[in-house]
Order: structure tokens, then C-alpha cells, then sequence
């Protein structure tokens, strides 16, 4: 085993663009559950309409980098005030059960053959970052990064997914602080005593949102950028629940949380990928092949989170005081 | 018999001097069940008013109906002078009728003073777009945190202003309810029991943070069962018994009311039980 050549793919994860893509989902979902209680179980379709809305402008329209961008996000903002205006009034649990299924109604739409014209139907949109990646200032040759190399497209990716991140974790963090993240607040402890002091919860929670939503879409557009291929098997609901994952890891009500959450659970999945198929090359695991590595490594992910919500449930950014009158 | 505070004699429903509320033909109902039927109701304005009634009454029913949070199934109600009937909660408490709640809600992982802060009104930076703009929020938020702190100082939880709101006792979140409510300098405060859960050492302070709320020109309405407090600082009191207003008038006249003593204690409760055969009793003779 070359554990030097795992620890530097294990540090690549660390930086990767899909870690960022994921780690914007999760900072979305830390401002509808963390800060606002909204249990949103859709938030993959809030990347979805990103991904797509970007690529279909780009395609479809011949826009350019900017308008859709643009277009991406007014999609999943109206995507967020239709699904809003009916159910943001339900209970907690009823908003999760109509936001998971609403989500999967969506990405079925994108998937079926009618539309093949426009969303590539199951086999998806491709190449359609020729905008974007023109806007690459870097030299074009390969990178080295460790022992890890880049091509000059694969680090600027990195760059504006992460420029996007920190951009994102410095909004919320004003937000949170203002007095309207103090009403959001106040509504996920508990909304009716919000509305006796006067507040208008319902437009409160509907921009919580579109905020949210939109945090995500730029995660999506992230995503499908780095290999420039969008295919509407990525938007299932286990998008939705690795998000989840990443921000239970790292605290829900916090903004540093979701970020190192993101790196932690893509490096601890690489690391995992590597020692497992090591061993199994090994002959150290014989019940196991190689391609069954992929498959285990999730439930030893899955294992490692269960441990964690138990032992620790406020995440690793979590604040234990405010979990302890949870228990 | 004759008062200041109503128009004639006091009766269930009669007409005040000075209403800041006047309700008219509310009902409520839940399937077969009528909870309210309120023909006709006025609070004076600048006094305490009590609603009581036994369990059922439709006393709390009532509040969520006037303040917005339940619809009725008919009736119209003004608060001074404005149509409130299909308003949404958040409108009402912004004129001024706050309330709260039977089952305290403190925001419990917010800290007391954050709590405090949610129930002033007018703060731009509760906006979305203005909250980014700390300059234009900034001084009102400093205002703010001033009133929150003479009103904490004012209950006795000053101590407690960077705590969790989760940490206090049950009494003390009565007090930071109440206090939060009073943020915003509401017209008319609306308390739902205030008293229930609360320790015999600090009812006393609570008694003395209503009546100075009248003081300062407050209209107090609040629902409660102990009657000695009723009796202790009401100017007036309204007493419901099954969804309907069944006696009205200052504290002294209700209690000896017929009416109150029959709804709450049943119609037997001067007659000794020892001399009464059950069957009397169990058909209501």
C-alpha cells in the first residue's frame, strides 16, 4: 500500500470541487434547518434546477456564463416561492414529506424522453462550459499540487468553488447575526410566538427558502461544471441525504459546520476507498473484491455517523450548551 | 347596581364608558361542539379586566380568536376603532394587542435578551435586504437593548440576560413571556393565566407587574383561575361558562353572583352533601 499516495488523494478531497459543490447544499441546508427548522428533504432538487437552468440557458439558449447563472438561480427561486406558498404553512414533518417527494417529481421530469430536446432526458446534458471555463486565467499546463496534478481547468473550478464557499459562509454569517437571522431563529424555536410579537413568519420562512435554495443551486452548478456532465441520476434523494450527512457532521445551527463537515466526510470516504482496496489487494480481506470496496465504504460511513449522532449530536462545530436542553 | 365602568348596571355584556375592544356575535365552533358564543363583549380601556370561567369555558379559545391565531365561524370584533375580524396574528400584535400564552413559549435555545429584542417593533434591520446594512439598524438595535434591559431589571431577570431562555425555571419564563410582550409598549395586553405553574413568592411580583402595567396606561386582559388574585387587582371581571358570557361587573358584585358561584362550584355547593340523597344529585334537582 502506498499510504503516501492515499494521504495526498485523501487531501485532494479535501480541496475538490465536488466537496465544495456539496459543501454549498449544506450551507443552504444550515440556513432552512439550522437556523429557520424547516425540514427540507429536496434540496437536491433546488441543485438539480442549478444544474440544469445553467446548462439548458447555456445549450438551449446559447447564453453565456453570467445570464445563466442568472437563470439557474431565478429557477430554483421560483421553484422555492412555488413550493413555499402551499406548504410552508404545514407542520415541520409534513413540509419534509412534501419537499422529498416534489423533488423527486422534478427530477423525474428531467429525466423522461419528452423533453429530450432540451434536458437530454435520462442520458442528460454535457459540455457546456465552454463560457465558463474561457474565463480560465491560469496558464494552460498541468498543475502540481503534492504529489497530486491538476489541469489548469481543474484548479480554476477549484478556485471559484471555493471563492463561492467562503463567499456563501461570510453572507450567512451576516445574516445570521442581523436581527432578521434573530426572527429566523426565533421561528424555529417557536413560530406562533413570533407571530404574537408581530412578525410576518410566512415571508420569513419563504426567503429562508429561496436563500437556501439558492445556496444550492450554485452547489449544483458546481457540480456539474467540474466534469461538464449533467444527468438527472445525480439528483436522487441520497444528493439529498449526503447533504444531510455533511451538515449533521459538522453542526447544524453553525456556519463553519457544514464546510469542514463536507471535507471531513469526502476525505474520511476516500480514505476508506484506499485502505479498503489496499487491504483487499492485499488478500487481508478475502469476503471482499474490489468492486464491492465502493459499495462498503458506505456503510462504514454510515456506521462512523451513527456513532457521531449519538456520542456527539451537535456535530463537531456544534454548541454543547445549546444541545443539552435537547436531549 | 351602578359603577364607573359601564354604561348603566353591570350585566353580562353590557356597554363600557371607554371600550378599547368591542366584540359582536363571535362563535367558535369545533364539529358539534359550540366553544364560543360571545353575544356581545367590551373591555374598558386603561383597566384590568379578568376573564374567568371553569375549564371549558372558552376563555382561551377566546383569545385566539381575537387576536387572529383561530378564525371563528362568525362574529366581528374592533380594537380601538379598527375592524380586526380575518386579520392575521403578526397584524394584530403590530397595533398594539400582544398577547400570551397558556403554555409558555420562550424561545428557548435564543438568550433571554435575544428573546427580549424579537418583541420590539420597528427594528429595519429585521428586513432582509436592510440586514446586511448594519449602519442602518445599528442605532434602533441600541434602543432596543436599552428597553429590554429596564424591563429585565424591572422583572428581576437581569442576572439572566446571556443565558438560554431553555435554563430558566417556569416561572421565570412566565416573567420573560410577559416581559417580552411588553417590548413593543402594547395598547392592550392580553395574558393567558399568567399565574399558572408560578411559585407563591412570585406571584406577589408578578400581581405588582400587572397593576403597574396599568399605571403606565396599559389595558391588561388576562384569563385566570385563582380567584383571590382576581379579586386582588381586576377592575373588573368577565365571567364564561360554556362559550357564553354568563355574568359581568367589578370583583366584589361578580363574586357574589349566583351565576359564578353555580358555574363554578355546580348548584349544590352550599348544599351538604351528607344530606342529600345521591338521586337528588344525579338528577340535577
Amino acid at each position: 500500500m502506498d499510504f503516501l499516495n492515499i494521504l495526498n488523494l485523501t487531501g485532494g478531497e479535501l480541496i475538490g470541487a465536488y466537496t465544495a459543490a456539496y459543501v454549498l447544499c449544506a450551507l443552504g441546508l444550515a440556513m432552512h434547518f439550522g437556523f429557520t427548522g424547516l425540514l427540507n428533504f429536496g434540496q437536491a432538487a433546488f441543485a438539480a434546477l442549478g444544474a440544469y437552468g445553467y446548462a439548458i440557458a447555456t445549450l438551449t439558449f446559447g447564453w453565456p456564463w453570467y445570464s445563466a447563472t442568472l437563470f439557474g438561480l431565478v429557477c430554483s427561486a421560483l421553484f422555492a416561492v412555488a413550493l413555499g406558498i402551499p406548504t410552508l404553512r404545514l407542520r415541520a414533518d409534513y413540509l419534509a414529506i412534501v419537499t422529498i417527494a416534489s423533488s423527486q417529481a422534478l427530477v423525474s421530469v428531467f429525466g423522461v424522453g419528452q423533453y429530450r430536446d432540451v434536458t437530454g432526458g435520462s442520458n442528460g446534458l454535457s459540455q457546456f462550459g465552454e463560457s465558463f471555463y474561457a474565463l480560465n486565467f491560469l496558464p494552460d499546463q498541468r498543475i502540481e499540487l503534492g504529489v497530486l496534478t491538476y489541469s489548469s481547468n481543474e484548479v480554476f473550478i477549484r478556485i471559484v468553488a471555493w471563492s463561492l464557499v467562503i463567499l456563501g459562509a461570510l453572507l450567512l454569517l451576516i445574516l445570521t447575526r442581523s436581527p432578521w437571522g434573530r426572527v429566523l431563529k426565533g421561528i424555529r424555536e417557536d413560530e406562533d410566538a413570533i407571530r404574537s410579537l408581530g412578525k410576518n413568519v410566512f415571508v420569513y420562512k419563504l426567503q429562508s427558502l429561496i436563500i437556501g435554495g439558492t445556496f444550492a443551486s450554485l452547489g449544483g452548478m458546481v457540480f456539474v461544471m467540474t466534469s461538464q456532465t449533467n444527468q438527472p441520476v445525480t439528483w436522487g434523494t441520497d444528493f439529498t441525504f449526503m447533504t444531510w450527512t455533511i451538515l449533521l457532521l459538522g453542526g447544524a445551527a453553525t456556519i463553519l459546520g457544514p464546510i469542514v463537515g463536507g471535507m471531513v466526510f469526502f476525505a474520511l470516504l476516500m480514505f476508506l476507498q484506499n485502505i479498503l482496496e489496499g487491504l483487499v489487494n492485499l488478500g487481508l480481506l478475502p469476503f471482499l473484491d474490489i468492486a464491492q470496496v465502493g459499495q462498503i465504504r458506505y456503510l462504514l460511513v454510515g456506521l462512523v455517523l451513527m456513532l457521531l449522532v449519538i456520542f456527539r449530536p451537535q456535530g463537531i462545530f456544534g454548541n454543547k450548551k445549546e444541545m443539552q436542553f435537547n436531549g | 347596581m351602578a359603577n364607573s365602568i359601564s354604561v348603566g348596571a353591570a350585566s353580562p355584556g353590557c356597554k363600557k364608558v371607554d371600550p378599547i375592544l368591542v366584540a359582536d356575535n363571535v362563535t367558535r365552533q369545533f364539529g358539534g361542539l359550540t366553544a364560543v358564543n360571545v353575544e356581545h363583549l367590551e373591555i374598558p380601556r386603561g383597566l384590568i379586566t379578568a376573564l374567568i370561567g371553569p375549564n371549558g369555558a372558552g376563555k382561551t379559545t377566546m383569545f385566539n380568536l381575537l387576536t387572529g391565531f383561530d378564525e371563528p365561524n362568525s362574529g366581528s370584533w374592533t380594537f380601538d376603532g379598527t375592524d380586526l375580524a380575518g386579520v392575521a396574528p403578526y397584524k394584530v400584535a403590530r397595533m398594539g394587542m400582544i398577547r400570551t400564552f397558556q403554555l409558555t413559549k420562550a424561545l428557548s435555545l435564543l438568550t433571554v435578551i435575544d428573546n427580549m429584542r424579537l418583541g420590539a417593533q420597528d427594528q429595519p434591520g429585521e428586513g432582509f435586504i436592510q440586514s446586511f446594512l448594519r449602519p442602518i439598524w445599528k442605532k434602533r438595535e441600541a434602543q432596543i437593548s436599552e428597553r429590554a434591559d429596564e424591563l429585565l431589571q424591572r422583572f428581576k431577570l437581569d442576572s439572566k440576560r446571556e443565558d438560554y431562555a431553555a435554563s430558566l425555571s417556569g416561572g421565570q419564563r412566565k416573567l420573560l413571556e410577559m416581559a417580552r410582550a411588553l417590548m413593543s409598549e402594547p395598547k392592550l395586553v392580553m395574558l393567558d393565566e399568567p399565574m399558572a405553574g408560578v411559585n407563591p413568592a412570585l406571584t406577589q411580583s408578578l400581581l405588582e407587574h400587572i397593576k403597574g402595567l396599568k399605571n403606565d396606561g396599559t389595558t391588561v386582559l388576562f384569563v385566570e383561575h385563582d380567584m383571590h388574585m382576581v379579586r386582588n387587582i381586576a377592575d373588573w371581571v368577565i365571567v364564561m361558562a360554556e362559550g357564553k358570557i354568563v355574568a359581568e361587573g367589578p370583583p366584589a358584585q361578580v363574586m357574589k353572583d349566583q351565576a359564578v358561584i353555580d358555574a363554578y362550584l355546580g348548584a349544590h355547593a352550599d348544599t351538604d352533601l351528607g344530606t342529600v340523597a345521591i338521586k337528588t344529585i344525579k338528577a340535577g334537582k
